[in-house]
């Protein structure tokens, strides 16, 4: 009976709770009728670009812009609602794939990629060794399930004098789909043919072995946790939790560690052969200083906007984000845009209409 | 005349009530129903029987995690079930009426905490603990499927201790509940007739026997739909094996971590049909649990103490 009672409070509390949240949510779409309100902008996609985001959005709002309402709820629901029409853009790790495109076009018209960041994902392991080396042959025969013990001559070759142990590969990958699992698996399909036709790229794949974690934190924290344990998640995850990262073979033959530079060092190889639409995949790029798995993240905007204001609105939202917003990336450790990525952005956004004119 | 007027306007309002719930229940299995056709089409039956999981080349079977979600609630329910039992028949029959009070409440308690700080503290304090267990598992043992595998920590047999944990509370205070309502009068006929305490008790557990049954499949439902406490131990590997060192999948907890990066339609369709399956199977289980309840009434032609549905009152 006590239990009951409890209950009956609990889920009170929850109703009022919700209503409330509901209630809250609400007011904005209401006040974007009102010509005397500032315009409010609506986003959801790509975890990976909250913390970046926020902060930008912030100061945007500050120096006047429109206020940016942003929801992370991933990369794929992100490219969702934005053909659902729910919000204006969307944020996403990976670019649509054909089946998006053609969704995606059928109900807005075609759309738009703009790169807005860049991050480098840490392959970090749990071993008494410092400054581990990996190719990509070897990291991919790890997560083939192909080598099992830290010993093995493949890797051992790679890292001459040091004496790597007996201890088990214990391989941890995400659970859920993501954009980090989409460019680790990128970089992975292009540096071994086994591993592009026995699993491929995306953003959630089927795994050979290991286990999957949820989260960058759970990867991080299985990691730490686990003696012979590999993962990979995003640098800032290795950071905030002094967990070593592989020094990897790049393109070039050099072994690079993760960084914000080496990520935007990949990022600016990267620019010089951009395709047109902007959706490049940059992993193993070439450069002495590129670390081989870094990738964009975009902001995919139709390429027509309906709504005059709004249209206008998101228009300058996305020139600030690409080019001063930029300025808080480094802090956050995500890689700024190079300058001429940045270009290539405004070129694309230049490319919008606002319901069939060019912005005013 | 008014008055039978007001009675039918009651009897109709809360017979509209009632059906509502029927209506929510029906409205939740079309919609699963609609929103996966693609790959009820694509897949029919073999789904149930299918084994890949593979989103890039489009290929979904649910078994491993049809498996994985039985597999790991039957586990919990062995481990939770004579720990709950334990702790009614003590806080019930045995305990000193100042402890009776605070154990109650410690039991309920339980219940309370949220499933994620379940998963937390699974990762960080239980899993190493079961990797130890794990390592000191001789070698003889390690040749039985059961205990095949490296010791990763995360694994089937944390995932099914971490929900025994969580379903203590629930069985053990329907079960309290239960054991609190046998007449008194039988016990004291047992005492009357010489029986040890222990006897006594038995009588009691023999009378609610068919409401303790229930206590345990509530407990049995409960872990069936855990998602966020077992993804976080269980290791998310979607693969048949009876091994307890394994890291395996659930149906709830592949919903939950793939559905927000589900990019193209199938994929998508897919995951709604687990949902569609987890359902069904969860209705199935309610529904043989209903018929074994019915079936033991009839054979010893008494009425349980709590109906079943006053049992779904005291948990819920």
């Amino acid at each position: 009976m006590k239990i009951r009672k409890i209950s009956i409070a609990a889920v009170a509390a929850a109703t009022a709770l919700s209503i409330a949240a509901c209630q809250k949510a609400e007011t904005p779409s209401g006040t974007t009728a009102a010509t005397s309100a500032p315009v409010r902008l609506q986003g959801a996609g790509s975890t990976f670009d909250t913390p970046l985001f926020s902060k930008v959005f912030d100061a945007y709002q500050k120096i006047g812009g429109a206020e940016v309402n942003y929801q992370s709820i991933g990369s794929g629901g992100g490219v969702q609602q934005l053909t659902a029409g729910v919000v204006d853009f969307g944020a996403s790790d990976f670019p649509l794939n054909d089946e998006q495109t053609r969704t995606a076009e059928a109900a807005g018209g075609p759309v738009v990629h703009v790169p807005v960041t860049m991050g480098a994902v840490s392959v970090g392991y749990n071993l008494p060794v410092d400054g581990l080396k990996l190719d990509g042959e070897t990291l991919s025969d790890i997560y083939l399930g192909k080598i099992t013990k830290w010993n093995a001559p493949k890797i051992a070759a790679l890292n001459p004098g040091v004496k790597l142990p007996d201890t088990a590969v214990a391989v941890v990958h995400r659970a859920e789909g993501s954009g980090t699992t989409f460019i680790f698996t990128s970089y992975l399909a292009a540096v071994s043919p086994e591993w592009k036709s026995k699993v491929g790229a995306a953003g959630s794949v089927q795994w050979p072995t290991g286990v999957g974690a949820k989260g960058s934190e759970g990867v991080s924290g299985q990691v730490m946790n686990t003696p012979g344990g590999i993962g990979y998640f995003e640098m800032s995850y290795a950071d905030q939790n002094h967990i070593k990262s592989a020094l990897l073979k790049n393109a070039s033959g050099k072994f690079v560690a993760p960084s914000v530079k080496g990520a935007a060092d990949a990022g600016a190889g990267a620019a010089a052969n951009m395709p047109a639409d902007l959706k490049a995949i940059f992993v193993n790029a070439p450069g002495d200083t590129s670390y081989p798995i870094s990738g964009f993240s975009w902001i995919v905007v139709f390429k027509d906007q309906k709504d005059a204001t709004k249209g206008k609105a998101l228009i300058d939202l996305l020139k600030y984000v690409v080019t001063d917003g930029q300025q808080f990336a480094e802090p956050l450790e995500y890689a700024p845009l190079p300058k001429p990525v940045q270009d290539l952005d405004l070129k694309a956004i230049s490319t919008m209409t606002i319901a069939g004119q060019p912005p005013k | 005349m008014t008055r039978s007027r007001d009675d039918g306007m009651f009897r109709f309002t809360t017979a509209a009530f009632a059906a509502v719930v029927l209506l929510i229940v029906i409205a939740i299995g079309v919609e699963l129903w609609r929103q996966s056709f693609l790959s009820i089409e694509k897949f029919g039956l073999h789904f149930w029987t299918g084994t890949i999981w593979n989103p890039v080349s489009g290929q979904f079977g649910a078994l491993p995690f049809i498996w994985g979600t039985l597999y790991s609630s039957i586990l919990a329910l062995i481990i939770a079930t004579p720990i709950s039992l334990g702790i009614a028949v003590f806080i019930s029959e045995l305990s000193p009426q100042m402890l009776r009070q605070p154990l109650t409440y410690l039991t309920e308690l339980l219940a309370a905490i949220p499933s994620i700080v379940y998963g937390l503290w699974g990762i960080f304090v239980l899993t190493p603990i079961v990797r130890k267990l794990e390592l000191a598992v001789p070698d003889p043992l390690k040749k039985l499927p059961l205990f095949s595998g490296p010791p990763l920590g995360v694994g089937m047999g944390t995932a099914a201790l971490i929900l025994a944990i969580m379903v203590v509370p629930f069985t053990s205070s329907v079960a309290r509940e239960i054991l609190k309502n046998v007449p008194m009068a039988q016990r004291e006929a047992a005492y009357a007739l010489g029986s040890t305490r222990w006897e006594a008790i038995k009588v009691a557990l023999g009378y609610g026997k068919s409401g303790i049954i229930g206590a345990v499949m509530l407990g049995f439902g409960r872990a069936l739909g855990e998602t966020m406490a077992v993804t976080m131990v269980i290791g998310n590997n979607p693969q048949v094996s009876a091994s307890l060192f394994a890291p395996q999948y659930t149906m709830a907890a592949v919903i939950a971590n793939e559905f927000t990066e589900a990019a193209d339609e199938l994929y998508l369709h897919a995951l709604i049909e687990i949902g569609l399956l987890l359902f069904i199977i969860t209705i199935a289980v309610n529904a043989l649990s209903r018929l074994f309840i019915w079936s033991m009434q009839k054979r010893t032609g008494r009425t349980v103490i709590l109906r079943p549905a006053a049992i779904e009152e005291v948990a819920a």
